[in-house]
Formats: structure tokens, sequence, C-alpha cells
């Protein structure tokens, strides 16, 4: 029982982290109809450039532990962000007339220079957080020990998920980018900046999962450049599970996937954890194509 | 026009066959493997580019037929070329089982599926899955081909095997290109609704050619692994189908010679720069979004088929 318990909240913390990564792949395939390779490429950047402004700005010894990392959150998702905008207007934007499959593998180029950037820059060796960071606090709920981190990763998480479903579904900007999603065209007739709301995707989306990258490096406490990839996958098997281009689905999809996944790896087999999510993605492309949640069905896949 | 190119064809030719004359054992390798991904590449291409399914785990079926060489000729002694079409059949039905549920879905969520598998068969491979694959270490000790009493084990030996593998590639598969399997292939890439309505069955085409690919990418497995003589699942990445990948889209998805091209370009080109190894992927990722951004057919694109009307014309009237 306790171990379930704890790979339980062990696959709720992770399930959050690909949650927030899903919600980039989401939002930019309920826009551009793209994956967005890149996309877990972004997020280790976050984790690398949250590894480097926590260890040159000593934040916390300044602002304490709460504000420091805030602040340290939000330089990371604004970096990050730009980072994204930056990417759709040089490897995406001249594609946007060009059959789809090109904009794919212009992804595919951008997510290898990305990669490839990152070893440039850090070397390919992991990389270690501070472990001092946060301090190591263990709750007991319900007589069962949980770190204080997982419960942090979990909330934060679902605070950034509750704000952009707040955002997506009640804000003016929100309605414009689920117009844009629906129907370019007709948005486009009825006065929406498309190109606007691209931008805005391309700028929450990497937001989101490099604050993503960020908490995995406070989480296991190593990083590697090529860590992108593999949870770029997951994330996207989250989206594709919940339904792509459907903005809950991808959250739902993201914690379903992680509890499978921690709870697979303990009770099937450990070894096969990374091909658990791979065979779930093959599943689900097979027999509800649509995800959990899904909604798009015009187009058949 | 024509005659330029077959020009260049043949001087090329003359270029392999006697490449061991003033090529060092060093640069002889690197065509090996040129050859070698050449011959991946186009088998690739029967599904990229003919087929236009977005297939990236191409590595899959090459792992599967050097690993069933490699473990069929250690523990059987069977002589490695033998297993050549074994290896090919493996690999074969592995695809036709595989692509069966997943051949109808659209091109981006194929290729994050056909991603998806090269990943499970590289991490079955490492878990050691039947206990016959070796584990992480992967097999050793696989016996160096012979052909017609020789033994095949220097590099210009190599280089003969390898290319004339290639040329017969080339043959078999321009035969194919201009054969009814080939044009319903194209139109199927070009048009999918109007090539089913026009009575392609479209499932099975697809099916074919991916099956076709993976068969020969199988064969290609038999000939890395007694080249190599060990092999390991490392050597069957996701990066590893990156690479035919590129090999297919930047030489020119759908061509015989730009695919050749493109074997030259990406495994061949960087040996020219070896100072700048680790640059090397940067700039791969870099050319594929230039490439996408200003010639998304690649640098030899396939020739227009054209189709000669003056037969149907009588006396210069058109009927």
């Amino acid at each position: 029982m306790e171990e379930f318990f704890q790979q339980l909240t062990n696959g709720l913390a992770v399930g959050g982290i690909y949650a927030l990564i899903a919600l980039g792949y989401t939002m930019v395939y309920g826009v551009l109809k793209l994956i967005n390779f890149a996309h877990g490429d972004l997020f280790t950047i976050g984790a690398y450039l949250g590894l480097t402004l926590l260890t040159s700005m000593s934040l916390m010894d300044s602002l304490g532990v709460f504000f420091g990392l805030l602040l340290l959150v939000l330089m990371v998702m604004g970096l990050v962000g730009l980072i994204g905008v930056l990417l759709d207007q040089i490897a995406y934007k001249p594609l946007r007339q060009s059959p789809r499959l090109s904009a794919v593998v212009s992804a595919l180029g951008a997510s290898i220079v990305f990669q490839n950037a990152v070893m440039l820059i850090y070397g390919a060796r992991f990389q270690v957080y501070p472990q001092d960071i946060l301090p190591r606090i263990v709750i007991n709920i319900f007589g069962m020990p949980v770190p204080l981190i997982r419960i942090m990763i979990l909330m934060a998480s679902i605070f950034m998920m509750g704000a952009l479903y707040f955002f997506i579904q009640r804000t003016k900007v929100g309605t414009a980018i689920r117009a844009a999603a629906e129907d370019q065209g007709a948005a486009r007739l009825m006065g929406i900046d498309v190109n606007r709301v691209i931008m805005l995707v391309f700028l929450i989306g990497p937001a989101l999962g490099g604050a993503a990258g960020l908490m995995v490096g406070l989480y296991y406490g190593q990083i590697n450049f090529t860590m992108g990839w593999i949870y770029g996958l997951k994330a996207f098997t989250a989206a594709i599970l919940g339904g792509i281009g459907n903005i809950p689905g991808a959250m739902v999809g993201g914690i379903l996937l992680g509890v499978i996944e921690a709870l697979g790896a303990a009770y099937i087999s450990i070894a096969w954890k990374d091909a658990i999510a791979f065979f779930v993605l093959i599943l689900i492309l097979i027999f509800r194509p649509t995800g959990l949640l899904g909604e798009r069905v015009a187009e058949k896949i | 026009m024509k005659e330029k190119r077959y020009i260049v064809y043949a001087l090329f030719v003359v270029f392999l066959l006697t490449a061991p004359l003033y090529l060092n054992r060093y640069w002889l390798e690197v065509l090996n493997s040129v050859g070698l991904y050449a011959i991946l590449g186009l088998s690739l291409n029967i599904i990229v580019g003919y087929g236009g399914m977005f297939h990236m785990g191409h590595a899959a079926f090459y792992a599967i037929g050097a690993y069933t060489t490699a473990i069929i000729s250690t523990s059987y002694g069977v002589p490695v070329l033998w297993l050549m079409p074994l290896s090919g059949l493996t690999a074969g039905v592995f695809a036709l089982v595989v692509a069966r549920p997943i051949i109808h879905l659209r091109g981006d969520y194929l290729l994050i599926v056909t991603i998806g598998l090269v990943e499970i068969v590289r991490i079955a491979l490492i878990n050691n899955v039947f206990g016959i694959t070796g584990g992480a270490n992967g097999i050793f000790g696989i016996p160096r081909p012979t052909l017609f009493g020789y033994k095949i084990f220097k590099s210009h030996q190599f280089l003969y095997l390898i290319w004339g593998c290639v040329a017969v590639t080339v043959f078999f598969f321009y035969r194919l290109e201009n054969s009814r399997f080939g044009r319903a292939l194209v139109y199927l890439k070009e048009d999918e609704i109007a090539a089913e309505g026009s009575g392609v069955h479209t499932a099975r085409y697809k099916l074919a050619a991916f099956v076709l690919g993976a068969f020969w990418a199988g064969m290609v497995g038999t000939l890395f692994a007694a080249k190599m003589t060990i092999i390991s699942p490392e050597s069957f990445s996701f990066w590893e189908s990156v690479l035919y990948f590129m090999i297919v889209i930047l030489g020119g998805s759908g061509n015989i010679a730009g695919v050749i091209l493109g074997a030259f370009l990406v495994i061949g080109l960087p040996e020219f720069f070896r100072g700048l190894e680790n640059y090397r992927l940067l700039m791969f990722g870099a050319a594929m979004i230039f490439m996408m951004i200003f010639r998304t057919q690649g640098i030899l694109p396939p020739r227009q088929k054209v189709f000669d009307v003056s037969r149907f014309r009588k006396g210069g009237e058109p009927i």
C-alpha cells in the first residue's frame, strides 16, 4: 500500500510535468495543425536556463525561497517563450502555405539545432542542480511520507493549468485563440489577427514547457541535453491521449500518463518504463485516435 | 541534356571501380558506409519518396535484419550472405504485422508512431528480449562473408560487395519506379483520394511499399552485421532513422540519383570536416529548416514524367 501510494504521488508529479509540456503541443497543434517537434527541446532549454540563472544570480539568498523561486520561474518562462516566438518566426512562418509535412521536417530540424546548441554550450555531460535550494521537508499524508517537492510540483502545474484554462475560456484573447483553432479563415473574417494569435500560442506553450523543464531540474536534480526528446515524445503521447488540440485533454492525458508510467514501472517492469508510453500511444491511435476527450473528429486520421 | 546525365553516371561508376587504386583504407571505409546508407536511403525512398508516408522508424527494420543475421550466423554457423533473404523476410514480416493497423494514419501521426516503434525495438533489444539479443552489449563474433569461395574482409573487397548491392538495388528500384506499382504509389502520394477514386487500393499499396522497404532494409542489416562483425542496440537508435530520412529528403525524395547524392552529402561530406564533428548535427538541423523553406523537393527532385502524346496524333492532327 505504501509503495502504491508513493508511486501514485510520484506519477502525479511527473504527470503534472507531462501535462505542462503537452499543453504546448496541443495549443500549437490546435492552431497550426503542426507537431512542434522542437517543443521538447524548448523544455530542455528551460531546464538549462533555470540552472544558469539559479547558480549565477543567487536569487534565493536575496529574496527568500518562495519569491526567489517565483522570480526564477517567471524569468525562465519569459525567456523560453521568447525563444518559442523566434522559432516560429524563423522556422515555421515561411512555411505556412507549404504542405503540412514540410513544416514537420522543419520542426525536426529545429529540434536537432536546439539539442546540439545546448550540447555545444553546456557540454554533453549531465548537469547537476544545486541540492540545497529547497528545504527537504517530508509531509505526512494519511500517515504516509511524501516529499514536499512532489506536492509543490503538482500544485504548481495545477495552478498554471488552471490559469491557462481560465485565460482560454474566459478572456477575449483566449476566445480568439479558440476561434483561430476552430477555423482560421472564419476567425480572420471576424477581425481576429491570426498571426498575433499564433505568436501568442508560441509564447505561452514554450513558456509552460520551460517551466516544466525547471521543475524536472528541481525534482530529479540532474539534467541532460537529450532529455527533451523523451519528455517531448511522452508529452505528445499525453496530448494525443487526451485528444490533441483539446486543452483540458492535455491536462488529463498528462497526469494519466504519468500515473500509468509510474505504476507500470513499479509493477510491470522498470526496464520497459520508457516503452510503456509508446505502447499507450500506439494503442490509442489504433483504437481511439481522437483521444479520451477528443472532440475534433472532423478530420479523419 | 540526357546524354550529359549519363556521362556523369558513367564517370561515377568508373570512380567507384577504380577507387581502391588511389584511395587509402580510411576513405574506402567512408565509401563503404556511404554505400550502406545509400541502400538504406533507397529502401526508405520507396516508403517516403514514392509512397509519401512519413516513416521515421526505419532503423527498426534494419536492426531486425542485422540481429537475425547475427543470431543465426553465430549460433548455427550459417554463412552470412546466405542469410540475406531470411533477414529481409523477418524484417518484412515484422513490418507487415506492425504496419497493418497503423498504415491508414495520416502523415504526422504515422511519423510519431514509427518513432515510437523504433524506440520500442531498441528498448526490446537492450532488455535482451527472448534472451537472444545479448542485451546492451549486443552480439559479437559474426563471421566474415564469403563470396564464390573468397573470404571478404578487406576494405576494397567490401567496397565491391556493397556497391554491387547498391547497383542491384538501383536496377531493381529503377524498374519498380517505372512499373504499374511505382506509378500507383506516386499517384497515391500526389492525391490519395483521386488515386482511390481511380481504383488504386490505397491501403494495400501503402502496405506493400512499407513491407518492401522494410524487406530491403533487413537485407542491408545482413551486410552491416557482416561488415562490422559486432552489433549493438545503439547502432539502431532513432537518430539513425533521422539520418536515413535526411538522406532521402535532402537528396531529393522519389529520385534514385538524388538519394545516392543525399547519402554522399549526409555521410560522406562530414568526413571532410572532421574538426567540426560536434557541429555536424547542428548543421544538419539548420540544413533541414533551410531546405524546407527554400527547396522543399530536395537537391535533385524527380524529373517530371513526360507522357509522349505524339503517338496519338495522326499526320500532325490531334485526335
